[in-house]
């Protein structure tokens, strides 16, 4: 797979060189291409989805396994995994329609008028752009990134909350214990989330405005590798254009090879032992 | 250590207890947060999603903008042959290499099958999207209902081979050796007994898997490509209920709209049966 990718992108490649992924001028027209304002979107948008989604999902796994009652912790579960089964195009949608005008009128003024000073949130707003995207995302990583801390958590030994209860701790005391045990597991499924967002696709597509730019303010259109390959692919002009997206896709696929596969090692190193 | 010092010091205790208490509450508002997307999602589709649901959804073509009525019927069906390629592509890949790991897992190969199937399962839609492209619509110089099928089946092994290993271990050992004892050779005891056993819960995967597949829209954009007409032959371009939707929902038409939202309630409907039922075997089996 990786090696027909390099294959049919290696026009491309001969020609930009290493410059490709520094070069942020996009002109089809031209036959110019460089993919960095592609690598900062993606990349943008992805960590802010993961700042979002984390302490939810932490606070959510720990809910699920420690605080509630079992039939309810079925029911949550159950719900939770709905949530990761939705497909992408409808949370998309359901962005466009629905989060896209929320933010417009309601949670992009309110972040002006009190972070207005910052160049992050200044500019015109769309309602679509680099932090209804980032929004979207997080709600969908957060079932993936909640399900693995709550198996993390429960491969950590109850006799270890128990001794601290015993010696007078508090329920989040003992609780904080665990986390600690688990943190690289919890660490190992927030880089699965991250990797999850980072290929996010039809979602992001429809809600960040793709807009080939690099904008400090997160109210901006902008645009990722993944969405770029999605609006442009089928349309392609010419040879060279196809060739540049398949070498966007083929650094998509080593940024999360790489990430995956450090997600699984750490999961990994703390699921072995209760095995 | 310090810790009895700590716990002993009243002042200290009651504002543990607040942390505490705090915590718990965070915990508990970082739940409802979670769950109001999901709510709040599917309380909308349903609800834009039925008024515009009719009988026309399921039997007619789509029509030209400004026409009223008109379906998705050609999406429907589009969707179910994709599927179909995508099955016979992905599932029996998936199953046997799942039987592999399963049943032979001290080899260094299952090994390694393993760890690529764990790192297949992240790889975006999109690339496998690209490497369809690449492999099946370049090689038949058109975008054709085999690349799409392609692409989903591509997508479907990881889910099928995680859920068939997963029930193979659930199979007690017992049973393998009793079959084994009674001179029954190994790949007989395999495909008899093992898998006979954990059929259902193989067969719930291979739903799940479906219904991932039958929501993918992105590899779909450039192999099945999309077409607003009837067509079963799958050589040539196919429509798609997801691109359907993605299509219908950029556009500025109030008309489509309501469409796409119909066909995002069809789709979601869907997921939530095959989720539920899952569920419901899996409870009943496993408990």
């Amino acid at each position: 797979m990786i090696y027909e990718m390099y294959v049919d992108s290696s026009a491309s490649i001969e020609k930009f060189g290493f410059g490709f992924i520094f070069s942020s001028h996009w002109e089809p027209v031209k036959e110019e291409f460089g993919a960095l304002t592609f690598i900062y979107g993606t990349i943008v948008s992805s960590f802010m989805a993961l700042l979002m989604s984390l302490p939810i999902s932490i606070g959510v796994a720990i809910f699920l396994s420690e605080l509630v009652h079992k039939s309810v912790r079925t029911s949550l579960s159950f719900l939770v995994e709905i949530l990761a089964a939705i497909p992408s195009i409808i949370y998309g949608f359901w962005g466009i329609f629905v989060l896209a005008p929320f933010m417009r009128t309601t949670i992009q003024p309110f972040l002006q008028s009190v972070f207005g000073f910052l160049p992050f949130f200044q500019g015109t707003m769309y309602g679509t752009g680099l932090l209804t995207a980032s929004i979207i995302l997080a709600i969908m990583i957060t079932p993936i990134i909640t399900a693995i801390t709550r198996d993390v958590l429960k491969a950590i030994p109850v006799a270890q909350k128990e001794a601290a209860y015993a010696l007078g701790a508090t329920r989040w005391e003992g609780i904080k214990m665990a986390l600690l045990n688990a943190r690289s597991g919890i660490l190992g499924g927030a880089v699965l989330g991250l990797g999850r967002a980072i290929g996010e696709t039809m979602a992001v597509t429809m809600v960040i405005g793709n807009k080939a730019q690099i904008m400090a303010s997160f109210f901006e259109p902008a645009y990722t590798m993944a969405s770029v390959i999605a609006n442009e692919f089928a349309e392609a002009s010419n040879e060279m254009q196809i060739s540049a997206l398949i070498e966007v896709g083929l650094i998509l696929f080593g940024v999360t090879f790489i990430v995956n596969s450090m997600a699984r090692l750490l999961i990994y190193s703390v699921t072995r032992n209760s095995q | 250590m310090t810790a009895e010092k700590i716990f002993k010091n009243p002042k200290n205790l009651k504002r543990r207890k607040f942390i505490n208490s705090l915590m718990i509450f965070l915990c508990f508002v970082a739940a409802v947060l979670t769950i109001l997307p999901l709510l709040y999602i599917f309380i909308y589709t349903t609800q834009s999603g039925i008024s515009a649901l009719n009988i026309d959804f399921f039997t007619q073509l789509p029509k030209p903008v400004g026409e009223e009525g008109g379906g998705m019927a050609n999406a429907i069906v589009g969707s179910g042959i994709l599927i179909g390629l995508g099955g016979l592509i992905g599932i029996p890949i998936g199953i046997m290499s799942g039987i592999y790991i399963a049943e032979y897992s001290k080899s260094f190969l299952a090994g390694a099958i393993k760890f690529t199937t764990d790192v297949l399962s992240g790889v975006p839609s999109i690339v496998v999207g690209i490497f369809a492209y690449g492999v099946v619509v370049l090689a038949m110089q058109s975008f054709s209902a085999i690349a799409g099928g392609f692409a989903l089946g591509i997508l479907m092994i990881p889910t099928v081979t995680k859920i068939t290993e997963e029930m193979l271990r659930l199979v007690p050992h017992s049973l393998r050796e009793a079959s084994l004892a009674l001179g029954v050779s190994r790949w007989k005891t395999t495909v008899k007994v093992v898998l006979k056993t954990a059929s259902s819960g193989i067969i719930t995967g291979v739903l799940l898997a479906i219904a991932r597949a039958a929501g993918e829209t992105a590899p779909l954009l450039f192999t099945a490509f999309g077409n607003s007409f009837w067509q079963t032959s799958i050589d040539q371009p196919i429509a798609a209920l997801p691109l359907q939707i993605f299509v219908y929902a950029i556009s500025p038409y109030e008309d489509w709209h309501r469409q796409a939202w119909a066909g995002a309630f069809v789709l979601i409907f869907m997921v939530f049966i095959v989720n539920f039922l899952v569920r419901y075997v899996t409870r009943n089996k496993f408990g």
